[in-house]
């Protein structure tokens, strides 16, 4: 047998191609011989077997041990996707998502029962709005794209209350793929404003735009280009001028936490990612969350459920009626994410207002010194300074042979998670880097380092090297072009005809 | 502030190199009249770790958790023992504080773990394929809908009235804002529905719930072919994960679409988020499944991997005309229910279905014996409908001072609902207890009086 394992990489079959029948990772008291002979499933008892098999649990955790240790995390490496904000996740946090007076609550509990939990919501809505300066939040939205269709569904249906049919959503080309997305889901027709050279909303391209058919402009503020919207509030003017909103993206909200207060740049709508910002764990894909700031016009119309205060006592309003008879109806099951929320309020607190002034602070310093380390090796589409991401495109990999995945993949085998590449898409061959407040100087100098060490190698014309990266993972670059034509979406047992065909090729 | 690295030392050399003079001068874009002087003026500053827990404990401590008395409340949430171990591996940091594999190099633990979560649902509902997960239950049987809706080209979803009002509510939301047909019926906790009678060639999809809200289990396979038959999709919802180790699973009865909340397995209650919507189909519609999507491949040296696949439905490429706008979804969740999952086996999940039955079959029993209470269910998994002789919500609150959380009156969730008020949804678990059974039927033994 061919030996596939290097000291701490160990090769890890699938739990599927592990078990033994019988086996068991739980044990379970027997229930009492009276009541098994007791069956009321009517006649829908499950026939055969699952399928699943039957491990112990020191099989279980060393099979997961492994497979950890085949991810990257930021705990491990710096980590500067750019746009995904990820920073040090405080332990902290997942101690207190953890106290049983939050963890075990059952969300449909006699409200005497639960005052904690909806103080908590409360308290952590209080900051939201405040950081925001907005006077409305709701607290539903399970994640940032949630979010987003959460604000804008209170925009439709607040037009709809005002009697108006607009149409149309202006998004600039930089947006993320959620907002067209979600502008689209909601039967709007999107149309794109183009940026200007200096990587901003086209001012003049974007009034002309504006019209009466037009129901809110999408807009991320500092855009994904990491450049704040310098003409943000000649936008907003106009925006309101034309009776239409103004939605803010909210998820490069880092850049701003704590400094500037977006009510005071006039937006009406804005989502925030408490895993990006408020630093709950991004958890290898959520769970987040994606609470949405509302201005008091549009208020009336977020989703349910509301948490209320009635004198000294909190309550939850979870039926169209009463106050919340004009809200737009319930979007997810229950009340939110909870186990978010205690996170992000631990997070607040821990910084306080001060420490938040200080994240966004850093952040933008931590990012522009990157711009400033970079910017002669690299090249950076637009003039400086950037905000909390920086961006370059891949210019300076011309007549090299080496793309923007290449250096990615390079970066990888130097020990640095890669930037988000190839996004935004208004420039070329995109390097976002994004590298946050968590991470010292020290950090940023290597990764700086190494950086410009792949840009003199690609200029070289090493190309050879970059195409082969990366060298030291678990897997070298992998086949996304076969995954998608022949999609094998589950294990399947070998003789039931579709064995997995990949497997033997390994 | 211990989570900031930089010293006022590293950045006036930071800015030195930028050539700025403060960190107030990159900030020189933003309106000057919207750049505050210092720290947001009446919010409290920094705070030690110690005075962070003490604050949030003491939120936490004017609460009374279901793990703190007898607790019977399911309805779409329910408490199962979740091994220690779950906890520890979710807590290693390549898996807490990795983002969405888009780098599968560097996140085949991730993937791997994501390629086994979609074979265990696939499994456990008996579908062909199960996607990466949704937010929770009803954002996945509502994202089900307008899936069926595009495979169709219709627009019509008839709504069965004993589906979950949380989950029919998010179809009616989601109706309203996108702009189908939702035809929510009304709740029937006796009687059948007869649903196949209303489907017509407009019908996009019929949504169903088994076992259903008020705890009756059903078998679709005559619904199934009645929507077959009608070019319509069948879609059925599980919203106790637990009971598909015991019961007939929607891929059995012939569902085309297959959604259900996995909380039950490997995460706790938590005030109800987050939580974890799974997400199964038939393989033929799998590219107008909606969210990610985790598939094998090979790498450069013919070693088996894997990567998220089929990125064509999604938004980050497809922008407007995605599947979905989902783009974090409940990966965490996921890899809990994975490892929880692996560890009870066919033989553990199995055995503890059959405990949660025979517990649920002996409090039944119990409570039919009350003099007053009558339990409506001819069948059910964990969970049934107890009919009291005077209204439920009432005797609900008032057993939660004792504390008892004594199950979900039906008038909370169906408030408008007619000849609901007196009904009580128990469900029990392998976590309920022969003493927390005892005080249970005391109770309600005194209220019925």
């Amino acid at each position: 047998m061919k030996n596939e394992n290097r000291a701490l990489m160990i090769e890890e079959a699938l739990i599927f191609e592990q078990g033994e029948e019988g086996r068991t990772g739980i044990d379970l008291p027997d229930p009492p011989e009276a009541a098994k002979k007791k069956q009321k499933l009517g006649g829908l008892r499950r026939t055969g077997k699952i399928g699943l098999p039957g491990l112990s649990e020191p099989q279980v955790v060393r099979h997961f041990t492994r497979l950890s240790q085949k991810n990257f995390g930021i705990d491990s490496v710096f980590y500067p996707l750019g746009s995904c904000t990820m920073k040090h996740n405080p332990r902290l946090n997942e101690k207190v998502a953890r106290m049983p007076g939050f963890a075990d609550l059952h969300p449909l509990q006699p409200a005497s029962t639960i005052q904690g939990a909806l103080e908590l919501i409360d308290q952590l809505a209080h900051w939201l709005k405040t950081l925001t300066g907005m006077p409305a939040v709701t607290m539903v939205p399970g994640a940032g794209a949630h979010g987003e269709f959460c604000g804008m569904a209170v925009i439709k249906t607040a037009l709809e209350a005002r009697g108006e049919k607009r149409t149309k959503i202006l998004v600039p080309e930089s947006a993320h793929g959620t907002n067209p997305a979600t502008a689209a889901a909601l039967g709007f027709t999107v149309e794109a404003i183009p940026a200007t050279e200096e990587g901003r909303v086209d001012l003049q391209h974007f009034r002309e735009k504006l019209g009466p058919d037009v129901a809110a402009i999408m807009l991320t503020n500092p855009n994904t280009c990491g450049l704040f919207e310098r003409d943000i509030r000649a936008i907003a003017d106009a925006v309101h001028a034309a009776g239409a909103y103004f939605y803010c993206d909210g998820a490069n909200f880092n850049a701003i936490v704590g400094r500037v207060r977006p009510a005071d740049l006039g937006i009406d709508v804005m989502h925030i990612n408490l895993h990006k910002t408020f630093s709950t764990p991004h958890g290898g894909g959520g769970p987040g969350a994606g609470p949405v700031v509302l201005a008091e016009s549009l208020a009336p119309y977020a989703p349910l459920p509301w948490v209320v205060r009635d004198g000294q006592k909190f309550a939850l309003l979870e039926q169209a009626e009463g106050n919340a008879a004009k809200s737009f109806g319930r979007m997810k099951g229950f009340h939110g994410q909870m186990g978010m929320f205690t996170r992000a309020l631990a997070y607040i607190l821990s910084h306080g207002a001060d420490g938040l002034w200080q994240v966004s602070g850093d952040a933008v310093l931590n990012a522009n010194y990157i711009l400033a380390g970079l910017k002669d090796v690299m090249s950076a589409p637009f003039k400086g300074p950037c905000m909390h991401e920086a961006l370059f495109d891949d210019r300076f990999l011309k007549d090299t042979g080496v793309t923007t995945a290449d250096i990615a993949k390079a970066l990888i085998d130097r020990g640095f998670h890669p930037m988000t590449m190839y996004f935004p898409l208004v420039v070329h061959g995109a390097f976002l880097i994004e590298p946050t407040e968590t991470e010292s100087k020290e950090t940023l100098d290597e990764f700086i380092a190494a950086m410009r060490d792949l840009a003199a190698k690609a200029k070289q014309g090493d190309v050879e090297m970059f195409k082969q990266s990366p060298l030291y993972t678990p897997r070298r670059r992998l086949d996304e072009t076969l995954a998608a034509r022949q999609p094998v979406l589950k294990w399947s047992p070998p003789e039931s005809g579709s064995p997995d065909k990949a497997a033997k090729v390994a | 502030m211990r989570y900031l690295p930089l010293t006022d030392k590293n950045r006036r050399a930071m800015l030195d190199k930028i050539g700025a003079d403060s960190i107030e001068a990159l900030f020189i874009d933003v309106p000057s009249a919207a750049r505050l002087k210092g720290p947001i003026e009446g919010l409290p500053f920094h705070q030690s770790e110690f005075e962070v827990e003490r604050a949030l404990g003491a939120l936490a401590a004017k609460n009374i958790p279901a793990s703190a008395c007898p607790s019977f409340l399911g309805a779409g949430a329910y408490r199962h023992h979740v091994p220690a171990s779950v906890d520890h591996l979710l807590l290693r940091g390549e898996f807490l504080t990795s983002y969405t594999p888009y780098q599968p190099e560097v996140s085949q633990g991730t993937l791997q773990s994501l390629f086994e979560f979609q074979t265990q649902v696939a499994m456990l509902m008996a579908m062909e394929v199960a996607n990466a997960s949704m937010y929770d239950g009803p954002t996945a049987a509502a994202e089900a809908v307008m899936m069926a809706n595009r495979v169709t080209r219709r627009g019509k979803a008839i709504v069965s009235g004993n589906l979950h009002p949380h989950y029919a509510e998010t179809i009616e939301t989601m109706a309203e804002t996108t702009g189908f047909k939702a035809l929510v019926e009304k709740p029937q906790p006796q009687k059948d529905e007869d649903l196949s009678a209303l489907i017509d060639d407009q019908t996009s999809c019929v949504v169903v719930q088994n076992p259903d809200f008020f705890g009756r289990l059903h078998d679709f396979t005559a619904l199934a072919a009645a929507c077959q038959a009608k070019g319509a999709l069948l879609i059925v919802a599980v919203t106790e994960i637990v009971s598909l180790g015991l019961l007939k699973p929607p891929g059995a009865m012939g569902a085309d679409i297959a959604v259900a909340e996995g909380q039950g397995i490997g995460n706790a209650l938590g005030f109800g988020g987050p939580y974890l919507g799974l997400f199964t189909c038939k393989e033929k519609y799998i590219r107008q499944m909606p969210g990610r999507v985790c598939g094998q491949t090979v790498d450069a040296e013919g070693k088996r991997g894997f990567v998220l696949t089929l990125s064509t439905r999604e938004q980050h490429i497809r922008r407007e005309k995605a599947t979905s706008n989902i783009c974090t979804n409940s990966g965490l969740c996921a890899l809990a229910f994975t490892i929880h999952m692996a560890l009870l086996g066919e033989a553990g999940l199995t055995k503890l279905a059959e405990f949660n039955h025979a517990k649920a079959c002996d409090l039944a029993e119990r409570i039919a014996s009350i003099p007053g209470c009558r339990v409506l269910n001819e069948s059910f998994f964990n969970e049934f409908t107890v009919e009291l002789p005077k209204p439920a919500e009432p005797i609900v609150n008032q057993l939660a001072f004792r504390p008892l959380l004594a199950g979900v009156p039906v008038s909370r969730l169906h408030p408008g609902a007619k000849d609901v008020q007196n009904l009580l949804l128990v469900a029990v678990t392998e976590l309920t207890t022969e003493a927390d059974m005892d005080a249970l039927v005391a109770a309600l033994r005194e209220v019925c009086k």
